[in-house]
């Protein structure tokens, strides 16, 4: 466990280094998030339809969830390390090392989201409370639901990775990760609800959201946090994000054991 | 022109050699913009209508912007990735040359995979006008085809000028996404649905207004004014690329190469 820990440490003082990078990326977020608000707000405004569903206020809120954890729950954000290293035969370092692959991947991966989002996080944060209405963000309801929404999202965190672990482990066999990435994290984009929120998709789609492990990881912490999701569904939906971890841990466990079986370490 | 045309032709042929990544980046090229369409689908399922603009009204600016977009990423790339060039220092070789360096510069990288993309908004693009029927007239089509052309203008214009920064940072700066990345994503809805600051930023410092909006004002009929306007305003966007390129001559003098 603390070679975990030390792993976890070193990954999150490396991620810390690109600090300029992180400004420049935290007004990117900003205007996105800008952008996005004013055209939902415009939508709403328009009235019709039935904008009941999901009260503005709430997905303002959303919005700006996604852009300040950005970089925590986006399932697009690839280590191209892990995608070199299988591919040009330097994974047989890895293999050398007295630890399991997936736990040391695992916590890798981890902590680059969490130094990643760590810096970006607090500043947006602040400057996002302090908005004039109606761009601003709203503080939760209550206590529970910020102490909820903590656990949802740090298990959204945890899921994610475990979905993406899945992308990497693929790539013993495609050798290439662009195609399935691609397509599996635009997929996943949508699905999670960051191109529009869930609530506002049609009944359908919802249905096929739900059903999928993509829209835990984001839509589900958000909504608690607005306490769009009530204390009582919220705690049932945490139990289900810990079936969804469990079950694609341990289907990523048994694929990177199946892979690692029969790997072909790439020469060079 | 000859030059960039044989700069155009082998990295045609060079990216080419590797069918079947090219046809998936491809393939992923049309999703992506795909699932950004999708969204709007569904926002227009669920609203109706957004401030007066009909579905396909909004999808036709959609169509123009992300044609431009992808025209111009496929063809603009060299500036996109120029940050390495300087980095590496590998600039001072396009300058000895007995050429230009816009024309080098433009030529050292084609993305040929946005077909895909450039496919996706094509197919918007004809659902659109086969559902608008007042669109079907020739100056139309000519004052559509201005747009078009004028928005690849500038997607080319500030990915100059985000190269340009490069001649000073060395690094190539993320700013530069909320201009491009964030300049389609807004300007893929009609400005007029925006915060008036914002509304005006975009169609005097960076004129998408003058590529989607105002034209698309003529295009719908949805203002009484002569074909002249309609067609004329998109110039704007050769008038934005203009001051760029007298950045780009000021950046590349001050060019004081990385020497590794």
């Amino acid at each position: 466990m603390r070679a975990y820990v030390s792993i976890w440490r070193l990954r999150f003082i490396n991620g810390m280094q690109y600090r300029a990078a992180a400004l420049a990326g935290m007004a990117t977020q900003l205007f996105f998030g800008f952008v996005f608000i004013m055209i939902f707000a415009a939508f709403y405004r328009s009235g019709g339809g039935d904008s009941t569903a999901f009260p503005l206020q709430d997905l303002i809120t959303y919005v700006w969830l996604q852009q300040i954890f950005l970089s925590l729950i986006m399932l697009w954000i690839r280590d191209n390390e892990i995608f070199a290293m299988v591919t040009s035969g330097n994974i047989a370092y890895e293999l050398c090392r007295p630890m399991g692959l997936y736990p040391f991947w695992f916590s890798k991966l981890l902590a680059q989201r969490v130094a990643g989002a760590v810096l970006r996080c607090f500043p947006i944060t602040t400057v996002v409370f302090l908005l004039p209405e109606p761009y601003g963000l709203s503080a939760p309801p209550s206590w529970t639901a910020l102490l909820l929404f903590v656990v949802s999202l740090l298990l959204g965190l945890i899921l994610v990775v475990a979905i993406s672990m899945l992308i990497y482990i693929s790539v013993f066999w495609t050798m290439s990760p662009t195609g399935s990435m691609l397509m599996i994290s635009v997929a996943g984009e949508f699905l999670a609800g960051m191109v529009i929120p869930v609530p506002l998709m049609p009944e359908w789609l919802q249905r096929i959201t739900y059903a999928l492990p993509f829209r835990w990881t984001t839509d589900f912490p958000f909504r608690v946090y607005s306490g769009h999701i009530p204390q009582q569904e919220a705690l049932i939906g945490i139990g289900v994000q810990f079936g969804w971890i469990a079950a694609l841990a341990a289907f990523g466990m048994w694929l990177m054991r199946k892979a690692l079986r029969n790997v072909v370490v790439q020469g060079g | 022109m000859s030059l960039y045309f044989r700069y155009l032709n082998i990295q045609l042929k060079s990216q080419l050699q590797y069918r079947a990544s090219f046809l998936l980046l491809s393939i992923g090229q049309f999703f992506i913009p795909f699932m950004v369409f999708g969204g709007l689908y569904f926002m227009f399922e669920r609203f109706g209508q957004l401030e007066g603009w009909s579905f396909f009204e909004v999808t036709l600016c959609f169509a123009v912007i992300h044609l431009s977009f992808s025209l111009s990423e496929c063809f603009a790339r060299g500036f996109d990735a120029f940050s390495s060039l300087v980095a590496s220092g590998d600039f001072d070789r396009l300058l000895v040359r007995p050429r230009g360096t816009v024309v080098q510069v433009l030529g050292s990288k084609f993305e040929f995979t946005r077909i895909g993309r450039l496919l996706q908004s094509t197919i918007v693009l004809i659902w659109s006008i086969a559902n608008l029927p007042q669109v079907w007239s020739f100056p139309k089509a000519i004052t559509l085809f201005f747009m078009v052309f004028n928005g690849v203008m500038i997607f080319t214009g500030i990915f100059i000028l985000a190269a340009t920064f490069c001649f000073w940072t060395i690094q190539a700066i993320e700013i530069a996404n909320v201009f491009t990345d964030g300049g389609r994503e807004m300007a893929q809805y009609p400005l007029t649905i925006y915060e008036k600051w914002v509304t005006r930023f975009f169609t005097f410092i960076v004129p998408f207004g003058c590529v989607t909006y105002l034209p698309l004002m003529y295009l719908l009929d949805k203002e009484e004014g002569s074909w002249v306007t309609g067609m004329l305003v998109p110039f704007g966007g050769l008038l934005f690329l203009l001051p760029c390129l007298l950045v780009w001559r000021i950046g590349v003098r001050h060019y004081r190469s990385t020497g590794s």
